[in-house]
């Protein structure tokens, strides 16, 4: 690829010093600045101490509803974004455009308000709660509740990853494949699934990734309650309000963290993908 | 891809599989996201529109909209201005440490809103970084319009670089190149050749960091102090009338935020119908 000057080379456009300048004073003084802040706040506690913290029994609860209600509610969303970019991307019917444009509607809508949406969906009196409610399922201040704004939050992650390649996979093999005998099923899981796998694995990372993460739409749904419905977010915030500052910053470090090995996970996912692309 | 589809839709009737597909992805969708959008409004308008008025018109509430909306009048902008220079260093140089300036670029995506908030609050807050600097300067970020300012900018920093490095990379600098040996100067080619070329994606790009901006909630929460009429943005004020059991203003308030949302899939499927994503995609 030809870009504006090699390494070393003459650059032909202007503006690298300008846009360089800019990029990194911005880059520094927004992004970098204040993470180191909070890793040298955390780092400037001992390992006892912070072993104290991140194993504490509040903390490890808070960890265990945190992580295995972005599990569940990313098994969901897997299925329902595989369902979604399959109908998307292979049928033509009424209302495609619409459900297309529908789909970004999570990201769109701020978090506050899809907690508040659900909570009062799903109280006892409300839309889905008054039917729940007999049969003996209680959504609100319990932990299904995170995971249905977990669920609900990250709902357009697989579909967003899947559809684009999904739409450029070649649909003359799968009719091959039809015409030599092979099952819709078959084709599916022979032909597609394959191509696929890479894109809805970096879909289910992004999606988990953002429930362990989602705060504002859980707040409002979970109980909060010490131990049962308490995720990490929220016992950061809590300490925080309770001053105590190595708390919070060893249980927010310990989130960055976790984003930093999401990073690293989409981008080797991603290498993945172009070796998929450039194999076929 | 979608000639495909076509060809096979006239060719096959629909298949038992297909029509079950389709049924289910409607109806999953109907009760997943249509639903809940209906609900944000019945609610809203309940109690008619003259009540609606009278929450929304709260001083409070009022207040609450004016800050979100200053909020993204100051983070847009900048953001638009920091991803266009961004992007054109990615996508015109190359040099030592480039990926990891986009790696860089990326972490805002992946952190925690929360994180956000806790990182800002131990850089500037009285226990941070340059708490006592600021104090001895006797300056106040925390817990201020500033505050909310500065977390708004960390947490929709790559929005605009993200939907423009990989067009620009894309386009190539052959337009650029050109206009400059016919004897254009750096910015008679910046706003003659490439702002065009870009437009539409760093429309697109704004339109989403506009959404974010106004919807933040978990990082604002933390550095905001959240006092009633001051620091109070629209999520933060949703959540306070919640807890104050007053649902009607909450969801008064709410229906701002879901009309935004609403015009931003609307403006999102115009540009994406506008041809240039699916062009940025291949």
């Amino acid at each position: 690829m030809r870009a504006g000057g090699g390494i070393g080379g003459r650059r032909l456009l202007p503006g690298f010093g300008l846009s360089l300048g800019i990029t990194l004073l911005y880059v520094s003084v927004i992004i970098v600045l204040p993470v180191a802040a909070l890793l040298f706040k955390s780092a400037s506690l001992g390992w006892d101490d912070i072993w104290r913290i991140v194993s504490s029994r509040r903390s490890l609860a808070a960890y265990g509803v945190t992580l295995g209600s972005a599990f569940i509610a990313t098994i969901f969303n897997g299925l329902l974004g595989l369902l979604l970019a399959w109908v998307l991307v292979r049928y033509r019917f009424a209302g495609r455009r619409l459900l297309d444009a529908l789909v970004d509607l999570p990201f769109a809508l701020p978090t506050a308000v899809a907690g508040l949406t659900l909570v009062t969906l799903f109280s006892s009196v409300g839309w889905y709660g008054q039917v729940l409610e007999p049969l003996g399922i209680t959504v609100n201040y319990t932990q299904a509740g995170i995971i249905i704004a977990m669920m609900f939050t990250s709902i357009p992650f697989v579909v967003r990853t899947v559809q684009p390649v999904l739409e450029d996979l070649d649909v003359d093999v799968e009719e091959a494949a039809r015409a030599l005998g092979a099952t819709s099923w078959q084709v599916f899981s022979r032909v597609a699934w394959p191509a696929i796998l890479p894109a809805f694995i970096t879909g289910c990372v992004l999606s988990f990734a953002r429930s362990i993460g989602e705060f504002g739409a859980v707040v409002f749904i979970a109980g909060n309650l010490p131990g049962l419905t308490e995720i990490v977010s929220l016992l950061i915030y809590i300490r925080l309000d309770e001053y105590n500052y190595p708390a919070a910053a060893t249980l927010a470090s310990s989130l960055l963290l976790f984003a930093f090995l999401t990073l690293l996970a989409t981008n080797l996912l991603q290498s993945w993908q172009l070796r998929y692309v450039k194999r076929s | 891809m979608s000639n495909a589809a076509e060809r096979r839709s006239r060719h096959h009737r629909r298949s038992g599989a297909e029509r079950l597909l389709i049924g289910l992805a409607l109806a999953l969708a109907a009760a997943i996201l249509v639903v809940p959008l209906l609900l944000i409004f019945a609610f809203a308008l309940r109690e008619g529109i003259g009540a609606y008025l009278d929450q929304i018109l709260q001083p409070d509430t009022v207040h609450a909209i004016w800050l979100t909306v200053l909020a993204a009048l100051v983070v847009v902008p900048i953001n638009i201005g920091f991803g266009v220079a961004a992007a054109w260093l990615v996508s015109r140089f190359r040099f030592p440490g480039r990926q990891l300036l986009l790696t860089l670029i990326d972490i805002p995506f992946s952190v925690s809103p929360i994180v956000a908030g806790v990182a800002y609050l131990f850089l500037y807050g009285a226990q941070g970084l340059f708490g006592p600097l600021l104090e001895a300067a006797g300056i106040r970020l925390m817990f201020t319009v500033a505050a909310i300012f500065l977390v708004s900018l960390f947490v929709t920093a790559p929005f605009v670089a993200r939907e423009l490095i990989p067009l620009m990379q894309q386009q190539g600098t052959d337009d650029e190149e050109a206009a400059l040996s016919l004897g254009a100067s750096g910015w008679k080619m910046f706003w003659h050749v490439t702002l065009p070329n870009i437009r539409w994606a760093l429309i697109y790009g704004a339109i989403l960091c506009n959404a974010r901006v106004m919807g933040e909630f978990g990082a604002v929460s933390v550095v905001s102090g959240a006092i009633r009429g001051k620091t109070n943005t629209l999520p933060l004020q949703i959540s306070l009338l919640f807890n104050d059991f007053n649902v009607a203003g909450a969801f008064a308030a709410a229906s701002t935020l879901a009309f935004i949302a609403v015009l931003t899939l609307i403006a999102k499927a115009a540009l994406e119908a506008h041809g240039w994503r699916k062009a940025g995609a291949r």
